[in-house]
C-alpha cells in the first residue's frame, strides 16, 4: 500500500509476492495495488508471469511469499491463507480462465444460475427447503433468472440462452463467461486475456463491455490483455511484467512511453495478440 | 472395427485390392499363429510321472485359417462384397454347429467369428447407401435422444403404470414377479449410483460396499435388537450413508482414475471385513433368517399368524396364497425406486443438483465461483450412499438369507455399466439399460455359459457405437424462452448456431 496517492485503502493490494515452481521463479517479489472502479491491466511477454499471479489471487496456488489483501465493505481479506472457494464466496473475487472453462455440457442460462450457487443454496436451506418447494425458494430463483437475464442482455446472449454453452462460437463463449463471473457478483473481477482470439470488432465490443462494467458496476476489474487496442483504451493504470518482474507501473500514456517497457515488451513484437493457449489452472 | 477396415471402407467397391486383403488377413492369420503355437500348440502333459510337450498342430493350424478366414470376411464385406460374405458367413455359422472339432473351444472360435463376420456384413449392407461419418452418427443419436426424451413425457408415466398394474396381468406368475423385483432393484441401484457417476461425474467402482452395509445393517440389527424392518429401513439408509462419508472425507481429494482405484479398493474392504469378521458377520456363511417386513407392521405374510398377531389375508378377507408377500415386495421396492427416480429428478433443479453437474463439466471454474468441492462431492456420496444401504436392506428383507458372497465386484461393475450404458444422469437411460443387462440375461439363462460372454460383447458394442451411452442427450433444468426450447432446436440443426 505504498505506491498510490489516491485516498484510502486499495480493494486490492500485492505486495511482494513470488511463486516458486522448482527453481523457476515464475513471480519475483512483485507489488502493485488496483483499485475500486478503475480497470488495472496487467500486461507482459508470454510467460512473463500474469497468469500465475491470478492462480495466486484466486488461491489455485499458495504463493511463496508474499500478501494478497483485499478491503471491501469495512472488512479485510488476507487472499494468501484463503481456500480458492472462499476467495470466491468470501472475499467476492471472480476470475475468467485463459483458456475458456465454462459448464460445457449445461445450458448457457445453468451457467449464470450455477454462478449463484451460494446465494440460491441459502435460499434453498440447504436443498431441505427446495426439496419441498417452499415459496422462499422459488423466489430466490426467480431472482436469480432476473440477474441472469440482465447479464445476458448485457453480453448479447438472450437469444441463446437455452443453448448448450458448448456449443455457441468462441467469441460468444468468451463473453458468456465473463458474464458468469458478474452473476457471482464479485468486487474484484479478473480477467485473463479476455480478448484472446477475438475478432476486431468484438475486441470493440469487449472494451464497451468492461467500461460499462466498471462504470455501472462498484466493482475493481483486473485485466490481462495481450491486445494492445484494448488495454490503451481502457485501463486506468498498467502494471508492466517481464520475467516475473515488475518492470513497470503507471498510467497507460506514461507507461508506453516507458524506455523499459518499450525494451522488453512493446519492442519485440506490439501486435501480437494471440499467445499460446497454455494450460492456466 | 481396426483402422485398416475403416479406410478399405471408404474408397470401397470402385477397386478392391485383392492382394492388399489377402495380405492383410494373412498378417492376421500369421499373428493369430505365433500366438496359439506356444500357448495352444505346445502343452505339457504327464507321462509316467514325467513331463513331456505334446504337440497340437491341427488347432493351430485351424485356428490360424479361421482367423484369416475371419479378418478375409471382414474386410470383403467393408469393401462392397457384403452379400456373399454374409452367404459364406452364414453357412460357416451352420457348419461351426454340426462339424466334429478337436476341441470345444474351435467351435466356439468359428461360431462367434462367423457371427461378427455376418454381422458386420449385415451393418455394411444396411449401411450402404448412407456412409455416415462418427459425428453425423452421433448428432442423430442425439436427435432421437431428444425425441425420446420429448417421448419420455409419455413413457414415464406409461412405463410406471404398467409397473403397477404388473402383479394383476394374467401373465403375471411368480417367475415374472421375481424378474420384476431383481429388475426394480438394479434400477434402483442405478438411479442411486447415477447422482454420483451421472450428476457429480464422479467414477464410484464400489458402489456394492454401500449395498452391503445397507443389507448387513439390516439383517444385524433385526436380529440382535428384534426392530422391525420399518425402523431399519431408514436405519440402514443413515448406516450407509455414514459409511459412504467416512470414505468420502479421505478419497474425495483425489481425481479421476484415482478416485476409481479407491472406491475399488473400499468396495472390496468392505466385502473382506464381511467375510473375516466371523462371529459379528457370520463370515462366509452369512446370515441366514433375516426377518421378513410385515405389512407395515399391522399384518404378517403368513399362513398361521403367531398369536396375538394378524395375517395379511385375515386383514383383506382374502385367500391365503404366498404370492402376497411377493405382490408387497414387489410394490415396496417399486415404491422405493420410484422415491430415487422423484428426488433425482427433483434435485437437478436445486442448486445441489446443479453443482453437482457443474463439477461433472468443470470443477475447477466450480471452485473459482465460490463452490465448495468437498462439501458437494461429499453429499453427492453420501445421498447415493442412502440409496444402495436401502435398497440393500430391501436385498436382505427379500432373500431372508445373505452372505458376502452377493457382493462381489461384479456387482459394482454391473451397477456403473447400468449408468454408463444408459448414458450418463438419464433417468430413463437406467431403465433401458437395466432390461437389457439384467433382463436379457435372465430370458437367456439357457446359455448359461455364454451369458457374461455375450454380457461382455455387448458392452463393447454400444460402446463402439455409442460411446456415450444410450440416452445421452440432456434437457436444460430451466429455460429462459420455455415454449421455444431452444435446446432441443440446436440439437437437432447439429449443433451449430
Ligand atoms: N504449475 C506450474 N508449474 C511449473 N511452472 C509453471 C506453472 N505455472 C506456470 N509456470 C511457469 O511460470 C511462467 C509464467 O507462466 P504464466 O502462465 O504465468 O505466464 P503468462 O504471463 O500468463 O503467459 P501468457 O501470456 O503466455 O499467458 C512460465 O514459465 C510457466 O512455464
Ligand atoms: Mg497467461
Amino acid at each position: 500500500m505504498n505506491r498510490n496517492p489516491d485516498d484510502g485503502e486499495p480493494l486490492l493490494a500485492v505486495d511482494h509476492l513470488s511463486m516458486r515452481f522448482g527453481g523457476l521463479v515464475a513471480v519475483n517479489d512483485v507489488s502493485f495495488a488496483a483499485r475500486d472502479r478503475q480497470i488495472t491491466a496487467i500486461i507482459g511477454p508470454n510467460g512473463a508471469g500474469k497468469t500465475t499471479v491470478f492462480n495466486c489471487l484466486t488461491g489455485f496456488y499458495a504463493p511463496s511469499v508474499g500478501r494478497l489483501t483485499v478491503s471491501h465493505s469495512g472488512q479485510r481479506w488476507w487472499l494468501e491463507r484463503m481456500e480458492a472457494h472462499r476467495i470466491a464466496g468470501a472475499a467476492r473475487v471472480a476470475r475468467t480462465f485463459q483458456n475458456v472453462r465454462l459448464f460445457g455440457g449445461m445450458s448457457v442460462l445453468e451457467n449464470l444460475i450455477v454462478a449463484q450457487h451460494i446465494k440460491l443454496m441459502r435460499a434453498s436451506g440447504f436443498t431441505l427447503a427446495g426439496l419441498l418447494g417452499l415459496p422462499v425458494y422459488r423466489r430466490a430463483e426467480r431472482a436469480a433468472v432476473e440477474l441472469a437475464r440482465y447479464w445476458l442482455d448485457r453480453v448479447g446472449l438472450v437469444d441463446v440462452a437455452d443453448w448448450q454453452a458448448g456449443n455457441l462460437p468462441y467469441g460468444a463463449q468468451r463473453r458468456l463467461e465473463i458474464a458468469r463471473a458478474m452473476c457471482s457478483e464479485p468486487r474484484l473481477l479478473c480477467l485473463d486475456e479476455p480478448a484472446a482470439g477475438l475478432n476486431p470488432r468484438e475486441s470493440a465490443d469487449l472494451s464497451q463491455l468492461l467500461t460499462f462494467i466498471r462504470d455501472h458496476h462498484r466493482i475493481g476489474v483486473l485485466l490481462i490483455e495481450h491486445d494492445m487496442s484494448v488495454v490503451m483504451a481502457i485501463s486506468d493504470h498498467l502494471v508492466v511484467l517481464d520475467y516475473g518482474r515488475k518492470i513497470s507501473e503507471g498510467p497507460p500514456a506514461v507507461v508506453r512511453h516507458d524506455p523499459a517497457v518499450i525494451r522488453a515488451y512493446l519492442g519485440e513484437d506490439e501486435d501480437e495478440s494471440e499467445s499460446e493457449d497454455r494450460a492456466d489452472g | 472395427m481396426n483402422p485398416t477396415t475403416a479406410v478399405t471402407a471408404t474408397s470401397r467397391v470402385q477397386t478392391l485390392d485383392w492382394s492388399a486383403a489377402l495380405k492383410d488377413a494373412g498378417l492376421a492369420g500369421l499373428v493369430a499363429l505365433l500366438l496359439t503355437l506356444p500357448l495352444v500348440g505346445l502343452r505339457t502333459i504327464e507321462v509316467q510321472s514325467r513331463l513331456t510337450v505334446e504337440p497340437h498342430l491341427a488347432e493351430v493350424a485351424l485356428t490360424a485359417l479361421l482367423v484369416f478366414l475371419g479378418r478375409l470376411g471382414l474386410t470383403l464385406a467393408a469393401a462392397g462384397l457384403a452379400r456373399p460374405v454374409l452367404a459364406a458367413a452364414t453357412l460357416a455359422l451352420a457348419a461351426g454347429w454340426v462339424l466334429p472339432f478337436p476341441t470345444e473351444a474351435l467351435r466356439v472360435l468359428m461360431v462367434i467369428g462367423a457371427l461378427v463376420v455376418a454381422l458386420r456384413a449385415l451393418w455394411a449392407l444396411h449401411r450402404r447407401h448412407d456412409r455416415l461419418s462418427q459425428q453425423e452418427r452421433d448428432r442423430r443419436m442425439d436427435h432421437l435422444g431428444a425425441r425420446f426424451q420429448d417421448a419420455t413425457r409419455l413413457i414415464g408415466p406409461a412405463a410406471v403404470m404398467l409397473a403397477v398394474a404388473l402383479p394383476f396381468l394374467p401373465f403375471a406368475d411368480r417367475a415374472t414377479l421375481d424378474l420384476g423385483i431383481l429388475l426394480l432393484t438394479y434400477i434402483m441401484l442405478g438411479w442411486g449410483l447415477n447422482i454420483v457417476v451421472g450428476l457429480a461425474g464422479l467414477l464410484d467402482l464400489g458402489y456394492v460396499a454401500f449395498y452391503a452395509v445397507g443389507a448387513y445393517s439390516y439383517a444385524l440389527l433385526a436380529q440382535t435388537f428384534g426392530f422391525s424392518f420399518w425402523l431399519c429401513l431408514p436405519l440402514a439408509g443413515l448406516l450407509a450413508s455414514f459409511a459412504g462419508v467416512m470414505l468420502g472425507f479421505p478419497v474425495l481429494r483425489l481425481r479421476g482414475d484415482y478416485f476409481a482405484i479407491v472406491t475399488l479398493g473400499f468396495g472390496e474392504i468392505v466385502r473382506i471385513i464381511l467375510l473375516n469378521w466371523a462371529n459379528f458377520t457370520g463370515g462366509p456363511n452369512g446370515i441366514a433368517g433375516i426377518p421378513r417386513p410385515s405389512f407395515f407392521g399391522i399384518a404378517d405374510f403368513t399362513a398361521a399368524p403367531e398369536p396375538g398377531r394378524l395375517a395379511f389375508h385375515q386383514l383383506f378377507g382374502l385367500q391365503y396364497t404366498p404370492l402376497h408377500r411377493i405382490i408387497f415386495l414387489y410394490y415396496l421396492i417399486l415404491a422405493l425406486a420410484l422415491l430415487v427416480n422423484l428426488f433425482t429428478l427433483r434435485i437437478r433443479r436445486l442448486p445441489l443438483g446443479r453443482a453437482w453437474e457443474a463439477l461433472r463439466e468443470d470443477d475447477i471454474a466450480c471452485t473459482a465461483l465460490g463452490i465448495n468441492r468437498t462439501t458437494i462431492k461429499l453429499a453427492a456420496f453420501a445421498i447415493a450412499a442412502m440409496f444402495g444401504g436401502i435398497a440393500g436392506s430391501f436385498f436382505a428383507t427379500r432373500q431372508g438369507f445373505i452372505s458376502p458372497e452377493s457382493f462381489s465386484f461384479i456387482e459394482s461393475a454391473i451397477i456403473l455399466a447400468i449408468v454408463v450404458l444408459g448414458g450418463m444422469g438419464s433417468q430413463i437411460g437406467v431403465v433401458i439399460a437395466t432390461l437389457l443387462v439384467i433382463g436379457l440375461p435372465e430370458v437367456f439363462r439357457d446359455l448359461a455359459q455364454y451369458r457374461m460372454l455375450t454380457f461382455g460383447a455387448g458392452m463393447v458394442l454400444i460402446m463402439l457405437w455409442r460411446p456415450r451411452g444410450l440416452l445421452a442427450h440432456r434437457e436444460p433444468t430451466l429455460l429462459l424462452h420455455p415454449r421455444q426450447s431452444a435446446f432441443r432446436r440446436q440439437a437437432e440443426a447439429g449443433g451449430r448456431p
